[in-house]
């Protein structure tokens, strides 16, 4: 076998070119339901609104795969949504002269709480999930006291450009695929993000190696909070308010995870990959506009999503034989 | 420190291995409890006459029963993130089902404990045949038990158990010697307390414990790896049954009952010193834990602590009780380490 079928076949074979395979049986079964119920699905409009479903929970499960490739996970995202909207908003108050320092309080804010997840979990070593829990019920606490309901005003520049498109894409979609391309370029071509898939695959024979295994775990917590941070700024732009409960409304911790692992990502750590969870997210969003445009009762939604994760996960499971990159040579086995 | 061999058959007295058993996590949590409790004592005396302690007890009754449930997994080594939709739908099922007719009872209870059964056949069965995480399965399910719920109420709190029903969780034994007035979720809890102990002293518990510790040797030995862990997610359903049949009684109907009792029993869990992973923790450590964090919120509530707090107060008390031991271990560690190095 000569090495490039052998890297087409581990390309077909893998569970990413599988969750892309569910996505577009998903989404042609979605266009042949939607037209015999008498609607198109590939509509504009249509399309606009999947790629704004997107790119919230887009932008939260960039970091929550950082995350998740650690073996760790941030379940508190959600509360970092709402917090950086009510900062953002509370800060610029509708002027547009407060729009940068109404950013950069959110992204601060954001950052350093996502930092702080990583020092428990890195430094101190408390397991990611209660870490992550204890710092978001904090939060939380936080939030609920300070804020009743929608506070602030985002700026005017900030809502002309939540709703600027180009197309049918929105521009903070694209600006989601260009985080996506930048944390791809930091997991694939840097030292740090070799360190991550190292750290996530073994963190004791990682540490033997000579690797600093906090320093992965602590980069990659703070830019789950920055991502979280920055969704937080993309629903102030949409909303146009700061709201203490959208994150936690929009389930973005549960919800990020089960993208995360439904893009082929192991929970344990140390495999998954950021084009699988966009095609998580992406499978997600279109059952969610099927649903939408069949008039599916929204509550079953959920009940679709909970078989789809458990399915999916379920037929990953099956395959027990790992399939990594090979590393040394192309495929010759 | 004294020094002692090691493979002792000799036990040492009872006063010095409580004494050792206080500085364990799981030992540590009744010290918390108790001084908790002297708080709450001082700022509300009137708790301190047995017959309102007891109902304060019977009060916080279904949250104790759900940290139950869920130690059963934890100490097998997964997580259930299922319990707050159970105890939903368990609460509209109830409601809508036995309606005003009595009579129906005990038939809708059965229905409750075979929705019980699946679901936890369900959590169990995926988890350990399908070889799918627990926290993504129990999430699932949570997700599909949820949305059926939702989808059959509308979201809004819908129907209204019979009185005789309700009982269970608002009414209580009169003329009790002692106490005065015993709530029937006092007992209830107490009868499932006695369970569980006696559960864990039995080949069950035993086992269980090994399966959380080292599933691998546990298989190897020769024990039924997924149907321990599969009757594990069991008896965590049937722990949400009853807290839902208890929180019927006050809390109302609705879809939104027991929500965030999950990640509470999770964190007082956790906080009784059971091992998220398995194979370590008492059970009645978990449920002594599970009380101190409702002492101490009604606590915060006679201080004058906004409710909204109770979260971040929570937030705090996993952070401290997980960050500090770990602390004081890796500091322990690196103190030997340096002592055990060779003089130059």
């Amino acid at each position: 076998m000569n090495g490039r079928t052998a890297a087409v076949r581990r390309t077909l074979g893998s569970t990413t070119a599988t969750v892309y395979a569910i996505f577009v049986v998903v989404a042609i079964a979605g266009a042949i339901l939607a037209a015999t119920a008498g609607s198109a699905f590939f509509t504009e409009g249509n399309l606009e609104s999947l790629l704004t479903a997107t790119t919230v929970l887009g932008l939260v499960a960039i970091g929550q795969t950082l995350v998740v490739l650690l073996g760790s996970l941030d379940l508190s995202v959600p509360f970092v949504v709402s917090l950086s909207s009510v900062l953002a908003a509370g800060v610029m108050l509708g002027s547009a002269d407060n729009l940068v320092a109404g950013i950069l309080t959110a992204v601060v804010a954001s950052t350093l709480i996502g930092l702080v997840n990583g020092l428990l979990v890195g430094l101190v070593k408390i397991n990611g999930f209660i870490a992550t829990l204890g710092i978001g019920l904090i939060v939380s606490g936080y939030l609920f006291t300070n804020y009743q309901g929608s506070t602030g005003q985002a700026s005017p520049q900030l809502v002309a450009f939540g709703g600027l498109t180009l197309g049918f894409v929105p521009v903070t979609t694209i600006l989601m695929f260009a985080c996506l391309a930048i944390v791809m370029v930091l997991l694939t071509r840097t030292r740090t993000g070799m360190h991550v898939f190292a750290v996530g695959g073994d963190p004791e024979v990682a540490r033997m190696s000579g690797v600093r295994n906090a320093v992965p775990v602590i980069v990659a917590h703070a830019l789950s909070g920055l991502f979280a941070g920055l969704a937080g700024l993309v629903v102030v732009a949409r909303l146009g308010v700061g709201s203490p409960q959208v994150g936690s409304q929009g389930g973005y911790d549960l919800l990020s995870i089960a993208a995360v692992v439904l893009g082929g990502a192991v929970l344990a750590g140390g495999r998954g990959s950021l084009w699988g969870s966009l095609g998580g997210i992406l499978i997600f969003a279109t059952i969610d506009s099927i649903l939408g445009i069949l008039q599916v009762n929204p509550y079953l939604k959920d009940v679709v999503r909970g078989v789809i994760i458990i399915v999916a996960v379920a037929v990953y499971a099956r395959r027990s034989v790992p399939r990594r990159p090979a590393r040394f040579g192309g495929g010759a086995r | 420190m004294t020094t002692t061999t090691r493979f002792t058959t000799e036990r040492r007295p009872l006063l010095a291995r409580v004494g050792r058993g206080l500085r364990t996590p799981g030992g540590a949590i009744f010290v918390l409890l108790a001084i908790l409790l002297v708080g709450l004592f001082l700022y509300n005396p009137s708790l301190g006459d047995p017959g309102q302690f007891m109902r304060f007890l019977g009060r916080t009754a279904p949250i104790l029963i759900v940290a139950l449930g869920q130690y059963f997994v934890i100490v097998s080594g997964e997580i259930d993130l299922s319990m707050a939709a159970i105890i939903a739908a368990q609460v509209v099922l109830a409601g809508n089902l036995i309606g005003q007719d009595a009579s129906r009872i005990l038939p809708v209870v059965l229905l409750m404990a075979l929705l019980a059964l699946v679901v936890g056949l369900l959590n169990g069965v995926l988890t350990t045949l399908f070889r799918v995480p627990s926290f993504i399965a129990t999430l699932g399910t949570a997700l599909v038990v949820s949305g059926i719920t939702f989808y059959a109420t509308g979201g809004a709190p819908s129907g209204n158990p019979v009185d005789s029903f309700r009982e269970i969780g608002r009414g209580g034994i009169d003329k009790v010697p002692v106490f005065g007035f015993v709530p029937y979720s006092t007992i209830v809890l107490a009868v499932l307390v006695v369970l569980a102990l006696v559960l864990m002293r039995r080949p069950f518990g035993r086992m269980l414990l090994a399966v959380g510790d080292n599933a691998r040797m546990t298989a190897l030995a020769g024990a039924s790896v997924w149907w321990l862990r599969t009757r594990a997610f069991i008896l965590s359903a049937f722990a949400s049954t009853i807290a839902a049949i208890v929180l019927v009684g006050y809390a109302g109907v609705s879809p939104v009952v027991g929500q965030g009792y999950q990640f509470i029993a999770i964190t007082a869990v956790i906080l009784g010193g059971v091992v998220l992973g398995g194979g370590r923790g008492w059970v009645l450590s978990a449920i002594a834990a599970a009380f101190a964090l409702e002492v101490l919120f009604s606590l915060l509530d006679f201080i004058g602590v906004q409710s909204t707090w109770r979260p971040a107060v929570q937030g705090v008390i996993i952070l401290v009780a997980l960050g500090v031991p770990l602390l004081r271990f890796t500091r322990r560690r690196s103190q030997t380490l340096r002592s055990n190095r060779p003089n130059k």
